[in-house]
């Protein structure tokens, strides 16, 4: 069903100057959110998560990072192929973003009823007084208590949870056809996580919007994902459905990371499962299979040399065809 | 003596952090950051400490270091006072600290093995001549090469680093290692590998814990008792099963429910705390908590001294009309 795809990504190859030399940070990455779609990137720090939510706003370090192959077709159009005006029309108006901290989000010296307004006046003609009364409103639907004087406090003002909901009401104002949530309750305490993902799942479905989220906790995907992709030095190693996954996962990069999360259900003291090693430095990566060297299992040179591609084992899901690290 | 040692016995402790204003910078309030809390660990055990940010975990911990004096009340290590300006200072190599982020704790222009030798150099207890030899002991016993010794922090991983930081802590052969929040600066698939190791250094070495972290799911699988703190008190504290399977306080119950269970076929019914935590220099005059979820029997308890109340064996609960 071509025509439910919201977000559709190919190829897409990413790098960054360093001082030891160009290293790749996204290699040829594919993936699609559906209309309506909670699609979770789940990985590792240095993975390429938020790389590849960047990508998607253009809003790659410039000049260190560049977008060297692939396309990222929204709506049909190819965001990668508009030029900077036409990108800010996108920006905050069809694509929302929420980003990880909060507090490094919002402007300290300006009130939170006046970065809200902000939004409403870059894309949609009204007037100040309207803007304002859309954002006290938008704060409002967003959960927060007395919005109308809250309105004119600075974030500074406002706790953890409260902040964030603020960046979640900037993100969604012009009531965007897809959000990227880059871990968005990371810096939150369980508590507020909570009450957040609930919020963002009932926004979600008032408004219809997609959601790509962005996360390295494993339950927060369980509780809000439809899909996920599981990414590893760069690449998805595999995509499924969140129930399929968490119950036949196929590559040992995904099986290690489900087996080493303690469980309330798991019994105390005992020995986590864990993976061998670290997650490697972009500047040191092979092109065969990067999970190699964590596996435990060892590989002939060509599978080192060569990338297996993904291969769909099941339908709708997706892993990479290394015969040594996957269940095909 | 009877078998379980009691290492450490917190009594009444108080930690309020004066809040000053006015021209003369006077104290204007108090921060009540840790506010009347006992607890008591036995030798070998782990303590998991939980609690939302702002609870007063941290300080706690602080103060079992001494890095913070308390206001009031009694920590005594080994039956030694050690609260208070006129107590002993030689139980601080009995005791030491893990600290969060390994990044920010090592000192970056030191050599993993000058870093490891500081605290035998401070407390006079290796001669010089073997020191290196006990670094080097020191590394292996936490996983990582002899020659570590003469790199520097930066590098290492995250995971390594922390490492580092635990074998710091261990070179002074304490009895009681604060952990504060050990793992949560570190991958997942990294920080189960730390965890091992620190359950693996216990039953080797017989350490006893005093463990914070904000994952409750860590929490729950290291320790033998947790305490759940709220604005400064532990509301509850008893057998790590027992909290969980049988919560008694309102806010262990929501606590427990909002961690997020990585298993998509399980839709459980959440409850969602409302709010935020109060503010600690102007708490509500009643039950904290009854006074955040506006609960209906939150005026009752207003006035009242709340105290902790024994439910079942070693299992206590700070009573309270509107939240057992």
């Amino acid at each position: 069903m071509e025509t439910d795809i919201l977000l559709d990504i190919k190829g897409l190859s990413v790098s960054f100057e360093t001082d030891e030399g160009r290293v790749q940070a996204l290699d040829s990455v594919d993936f699609q959110v559906g209309l309506g779609q909670t699609l979770g990137l789940v990985g590792e720090s240095g993975c390429g998560k938020s790389v590849t939510a960047l990508s998607i706003m253009r809003l790659l370090p410039k000049p260190v990072g560049k977008i060297t192959s692939g396309r990222i077709h929204f709506q049909g159009k190819d965001l990668l192929e508009l030029s900077a005006d036409g990108m800010r029309q996108v920006r905050g108006n069809e694509i929302g973003m929420i980003f990880q901290e909060p507090m490094n989000a919002l402007n300290p010296v300006r009130t939170i009823g006046d970065q809200l307004s902000e939004v409403f006046l870059l894309h949609q003609e009204i007037g100040v007084k309207e803007a304002w009364f859309k954002s006290v409103e938008m704060l409002h639907d967003v959960g927060i208590p007395a919005s109308d004087s809250r309105a004119f406090e600075y974030p500074h003002q406002l706790s953890g949870g409260m902040r964030q909901r603020v960046v979640i009401a900037m993100a969604l104002a012009c009531r965007p056809k897809l959000v990227i949530a880059d871990e968005p309750t990371t810096a939150l305490d369980v508590t507020v996580q909570a009450q957040i993902l609930e919020l963002l799942q009932t926004l979600q479905k008032q408004l219809g919007s997609s959601v790509l989220l962005i996360t390295h906790d494993l339950g927060v995907i369980a509780e809000t994902c439809d899909e996920v992709c599981v990414m590893y030095a760069g690449r998805i190693v595999e995509r499924a459905s969140t129930v399929e996954l968490f119950a036949n996962p196929r590559h040992a990069y995904t099986r290690g990371l489900l087996s080493s999360i303690p469980r309330l259900d798991r019994i105390p003291k005992t020995e986590l499962s864990t993976i061998d090693g670290m997650v490697p430095g972009l500047s040191d990566l092979n092109q065969g299979c990067r999970f190699a060297p964590r596996s435990g299992k060892v590989h002939p040179q060509a599978l080192l040399d060569q990338r297996s591609p993904l291969q769909e084992v099941t339908e709708g899901h997706w892993v990479e065809s290394c015969p040594l690290c996957s269940n095909l | 003596m009877n078998a379980p040692e009691e290492l450490l016995k917190i009594t009444d402790l108080r930690v309020h952090f004066p809040v000053r204003g006015g021209i003369f910078r006077r104290a204007v309030g108090s921060c009540k950051a840790v506010d009347r809390v006992s607890l008591v660990l036995q030798k070998g055990q782990t303590l998991g400490l939980v609690g939302e940010s702002g609870c007063g975990k941290s300080t706690l911990a602080k103060s079992v270091v001494k890095l913070v004096e308390p206001t009031s009340g009694s920590i005594k290590f080994k039956n030694q006072e050690i609260a208070g300006k006129k107590a002993q200072n030689n139980f601080r190599k009995n005791v030491q600290m893990v600290f969060q982020d390994p990044a920010e704790s090592l000192n970056s222009r030191m050599t993993v093995g000058a870093i490891l030798e500081e605290p035998l150099d401070i407390h006079h207890i290796v001669e010089k001549n073997v020191r290196s030899e006990r670094v080097a002991e020191l590394l292996e016993q936490v996983g990582l090469s002899r020659s570590a010794a003469n790199r520097y922090p930066f590098e290492f991983s995250g995971g390594q680093r922390q490492r580092i930081g635990i074998a710091r802590a261990l070179a002074l052969q304490p009895e009681l290692l604060v952990l504060d929040e050990p793992v949560s600066a570190l991958d997942v698939s990294v920080q189960s590998q730390v965890l091992n190791l620190l359950m693996d250094l216990q039953s080797k070495l017989g350490l006893t814990y005093l463990l914070i972290a904000h994952d409750l799911a860590v929490v729950k699988h290291v320790s033998d008792i947790i305490a759940v703190m709220y604005l400064g008190k532990i509301v509850e504290i008893g057998p790590a099963e027992e909290i969980y399977l049988k919560p008694a306080h309102a806010y262990t119950k929501a606590l427990i429910s909002a961690i997020p269970i990585p298993d998509p076929t399980k839709k459980r019914k959440r409850v969602i705390i409302p709010g935020d935590v109060p503010s600690p220099i102007n708490p509500p005059s009643g039950c904290a908590f009854g006074h955040r979820v506006g609960s209906s029997l939150y005026p009752e308890s207003v006035g009242k001294k709340l105290d902790m109340e024994e439910v079942s064996t070693g299992h206590f609960v700070l009573q309270c009309p509107c939240c057992t």
